[in-house]
């Protein structure tokens, strides 16, 4: 699928801007803080419903104005489609999808885009939570249904964690717990879903991360991903136990969830949270045999970072009916050396649609400059086929910013 | 800020469930500006409602006397008890016509966050109802939600040692809509949820 056209209204420091997009490679040029970023953040919104950088909506809107508009074309198998999204300070946030009322949430099944990101090294070197989330967003891309399961299995955490505080503060046990089984086999059921969905994957991003892996790095580093499971003793979230290895278990997931929270009933009523299931559970990344967390270099780390990206590109690709994801690569160039950028550009090569953004337009390889758009202080000051020939130090005006202060 | 009583008026409706502040105003000025419309009504039915109306003292539905039309019935098979959370599910499932049995209203389903247990609801009153047998099958039909289904689950346990039949409303797709219109998640538990035909 692709992009065909976009237009921002007052989101973020855009107050208007109408966008022309390319098939294949479209680069999005200026200096830093002009919004490149918030250009590509509003395709992710509708994407996902919601944004990479901020869990609230309101820090979307341009400041000092009271709603914000996206509305994106999108073409995929010859179909266009209209997506249109306002984001609202005072109200609840209104969706059209081809000019007829729809909902916030409906809009994601006809946009589906891989960002990478700057902040995509945490993939790598972050917590635990960084890795779960990557993990559930490629689930709920591949099938839907799963938002319902996680949001569920949520639900059912903080009801149990909330159980298990006023069973500790109320000291009495026994009457305040008659539902404490009741929640457990929720948790169970709903957690063991989880736990299999999120090793499938894993299992099937095996081949696809080490292929990136050797695409991006040019070389072969071995890279591995071994799910860490606390229904199986792991304690990723527990720094002095990182080298606790799971065994491998034997029995259902349900089984050994089922049990291994039995197991700990005594502690968790001492302490009032849930101390095992899939929201304490982790995937390790490894390169040559040892952790990449703690062990890779900068650059090792980067590489994993973007091939678990082109890993997840590539799957959502072979089970789509809609075309290929677009990719969102922002800001990535700047990180990488030579070789590296002439291979990630050459592994995006293949997809329908691509979105660069960076500062520095020579950081990005040839190939990927055929449309390039320019961004200053929150305009689109040109854009087109003119790859060959412009001086980058031109194209930022001496008024930069004034349209937001 | 209005003036005095207008503000009042906004307040005291905003702190109905459901009417945010905007829809208060408008309630508030639609009742000031509009000549046809006589608040004096709405007065009467507001301060009797509290006055009158009751819980059924059998089943908890909302009545004007000690038990519920639906309990006073005797056409109403008396064999069949379906338990919803609130009176307000009572009225959806009569809307349907499909049920001919008795009630149970729980108000509300299990939920620690709310500090809602077992005792909160009418449980205790449930059981005593199934004491001389009469009551062969209990329908529960509270919502397919997380409180909803803990609530569901809790009640079986309960009922396991009983002598009853239990059954759960089946959830899925909403009725009379296109499954073209349903949205993935929806349809996609549907298909999770499926069950065997003939
Ligand atoms: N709600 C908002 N209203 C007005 N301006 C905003 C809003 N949110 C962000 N901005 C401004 O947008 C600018 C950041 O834009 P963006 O992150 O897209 O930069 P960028 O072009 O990607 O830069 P970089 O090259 O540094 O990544 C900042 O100057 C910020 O103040
Ligand atoms: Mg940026
Ligand atoms: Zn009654």
């Amino acid at each position: 699928m692709k992009v065909t056209h976009l237009s921002l209204t007052d989101f973020r420091n855009y107050q208007h801007a109408e966008v022309e997009f390319a098939a294949g490679p479209n680069l999005f040029v200026g200096s830093n803080g002009q919004g490149k970023t918030n250009l590509v953040e509003s395709l992710v919104y509708l994407s996902t419903s919601g944004s990479h950088r901020t869990p609230v909506d309101t820090a979307m809107i341009r400041q000092d104005v009271g709603a914000a508009v996206i509305r994106c074309r999108v073409e995929s198998e010859g179909r266009s489609v209209l997506l249109e999204l306002q984001l609202n300070r005072s109200s609840a946030n209104k969706a059209m999808l081809n000019r007829s009322a729809s909902k916030p949430r409906e809009l994601v099944r006809y946009l589906s885009t891989v960002l990478f990101a700057p902040e995509d090294l945490a993939l790598v070197r972050g917590e635990p939570a960084v890795r779960r989330r990557f993990l559930d967003t490629v689930l709920i891309q591949r099938a839907p249904r799963l938002a319902g399961v996680l949001a569920d299995y949520d639900r059912v955490l903080r009801q149990r964690n909330t159980l298990l505080k006023s069973a500790r503060a109320s000291g009495v046990r026994g009457s305040a717990l008659s539902t404490l089984d009741v929640w457990d086999e929720r948790l169970v059921a709903l957690g063991s879903e989880i736990i299999d969905e999120r090793s499938a994957l894993i299992a099937d991003l095996v081949d696809p991360v080490r292929d990136a892996y050797r695409a991006v790095a040019g070389g072969d580093h071995g890279p591995r991903l071994v799910p860490l499971l606390t229904v199986d003793g792991a304690q990723p979230d527990d720094d002095d136990a990182s080298d606790v290895r799971a065994e491998a278990a034997s029995g259902s997931t349900r089984d050994r969830f089922a049990s291994a929270i039995a197991g700990l009933r005594s502690r968790e009523l001492d302490r009032g949270v849930t101390l095992v299931g899939p929201h304490r559970d982790d995937v390790r990344f490894e390169l040559n045999g040892l952790p990449a967390k703690g062990y890779a270099s900068h650059g090792e780390s980067w590489s994993f970072a973007l091939a678990l990206r082109l890993a997840s590109a590539q799957l959502l690709r072979e089970r789509s009916t809609t075309g290929d994801p677009v990719l969102i690569l922002d800001d990535v160039f700047a990180e990488l050396d030579q070789a590296r950028r002439a291979r990630l550009a050459a592994s995006v090569q293949g997809y329908e649609q691509v979105l660069v953004t960076a500062a520095v337009f020579e950081d990005v390889p040839a190939a990927l400059r055929t449309h390039t758009v320019r961004i200053s202080a929150g305009t689109v000051v040109s854009q087109g086929d003119e790859s060959q020939e412009w001086a980058p130090d031109e194209i930022v005006p001496s008024d930069v910013g004034a349209s937001d202060e | 800020m209005y003036e005095g009583v207008v503000q009042d008026l906004i307040d005291e409706l905003g702190r109905l469930p459901g009417v945010g502040p905007k829809s208060a105003q408008r309630i508030a000025f639609y009742i000031l500006q509009t000549e046809t419309y006589d608040p004096s009504h709405l007065a009467d039915v507001l301060t009797t409602v509290r006055d009158k109306v009751r819980f059924c003292e059998i089943c908890g539905n909302v009545t004007e006397q000690t038990t519920c039309s639906i309990c006073r019935d005797p056409r109403r098979d008396q064999t069949l008890i379906c338990v919803v959370e609130e009176a307000k599910d009572v009225v959806a499932i009569e809307r349907t016509r499909e049920f001919r049995g008795l009630y149970h209203v729980l108000g509300g389903a299990i939920s620690p966050i709310q500090g809602v247990g077992p005792d909160q609801l009418r449980i205790r009153q449930l059981m005593t109802r199934l004491a001389d047998a009469t009551v062969s099958e209990i329908i529960i039909a509270t919502n397919p939600n997380v409180e909803g289904e803990a609530t569901a689950a809790y009640l079986s346990r309960l009922l396991q040692a009983m002598e009853v039949r239990v059954t759960r409303l089946a959830s899925g797709l909403p009725v009379g809509g296109d499954l073209e219109y349903a949205d993935e998640v929806t349809l996609g538990r549907a298909f999770e949820g499926r069950r065997l035909v003939g």
